[in-house]
């Protein structure tokens, strides 16, 4: 039962300010509640298909070929590799963590996640025509430009800001998932 | 659409694997649930967070904050609102174009927009889950500082 709770903790927390909304400002209240329940439906629609694309890929997909396409030494080829893996999702952020995570598992290198993850949240695929057609393909194009450059080097800074026993405290913890 | 082709992948891809291995798939759909079931916590407090959140900043009121905040201020602002919002691009877009109808510059715009898409507060915790603390922490400012960046050279080139 303690379990349950700290396990929700963070839940019951941000619910419980829905409920003083409802109280104190029952539109902003109101608001929030059909906002959450819209995301909430757009969660169950995106994540289950994601989560079973990422359990076939833990059972299918040997270790040493993903070291071989995305692990150390990959190289050029497993940034590719990332970028394209990124851009072609679908789905918000929250879906890259478990996507990435398998990935980790299977011994994907952690700079090749990180781009990963910066690619599927700034250069999908469908989200640039839609920039373009919303803010010219001048802005869409200038900022693909920086992003994927930008996308590379930060995630080298932050793999180089880590330790090399931190990354190994990460890559166990990333397996129990 | 986009779901139309992801459900489309998934079911092929695990009937394919279902006539290949009986016996895999069924791991691979515990695996997926007990990995759903680990983050299922974090997703759903989160969705309730961005349900604040939207409610108290809808787009209107991100136009006002920022609409007549130029310059640097205003990209600062920018950034930080872009930070804290959790909106699908297809929202993300008009929203960004109503803000250039209200008055914000290109440089606002770009900041906004690259750090709604790239720092994620609203998604830390589940994030921090994953990856820790560190991580988390180091990707989200090196990704709202990038959004400055991001600014200034959409405002040389686009503004």
């Amino acid at each position: 039962m303690l379990e349950l709770l700290k396990r929700y903790r963070f839940f019951l927390s941000t619910a419980l300010i829905t409920v003083f909304l409802l109280i104190f400002n029952r539109q902003v209240g109101i608001k929030a509640v059909e906002v959450s329940g819209r995301c909430f439906i757009q969660m169950l629609l995106i994540v289950p298909p994601i989560f079973i694309l990422i359990g076939l890929l833990d059972v299918w997909v040997p270790r040493e070929t993903m070291v071989k396409y995305m692990g150390e030494g990959s190289g050029l080829k497993g940034i590719i590799l990332a970028f394209f893996l990124g851009s072609a999702a679908v789905g918000p952020l929250y879906g890259a963590f478990p996507v990435a995570a398998v990935l980790m598992k299977k011994g994907a290198k952690f700079t090749n996640i990180l781009i990963l993850m910066g690619a599927w949240s700034t250069t999908k695929i469908p989200m640039f025509l839609f920039e373009m057609s919303a803010l010219s393909a001048k802005f869409a194009f200038t900022r693909l430009a920086v992003d994927i450059p930008g996308i590379i080097l930060m995630a080298y800074l932050v793999n180089g800001l880590l330790k090399p026993a931190e990354l190994k405290t990460i890559t166990e913890n990333i397996s129990n998932f | 659409m986009e779901n139309y082709i992801l459900y489309a992948v998934t079911i092929i891809l695990v009937l394919f694997s279902l006539c290949l291995d009986r016996k895999k798939t069924q791991v691979a759909i515990y695996k997926a649930g007990q990995a759903l079931k680990n983050v299922f916590p974090q997703l759903i407090g989160v969705i309730v967070l961005v349900g604040i959140m939207l409610a108290i900043l809808n787009p209107r009121m991100i136009s006002q904050l920022i609409g007549d905040a130029a310059g640097w201020w205003g990209v600062f602002l920018a950034s930080v609102l872009g930070a804290v919002t959790f909106i699908p691009g297809f929202v993300a877009f008009p929203t960004a174009a109503m803000l250039l109808e209200n008055g914000a510059g290109y440089m606002q715009i770009g900041a906004f927009i690259s750090s709604l898409m790239m720092v994620g507060v609203m998604t830390y915790p589940v994030e921090v889950k994953y990856f820790g603390r560190k991580v988390a922490l180091f990707r989200n400012c090196l990704a709202f500082i990038f959004s400055f960046l991001v600014a200034f050279i959409i405002g040389k080139v686009v503004g």
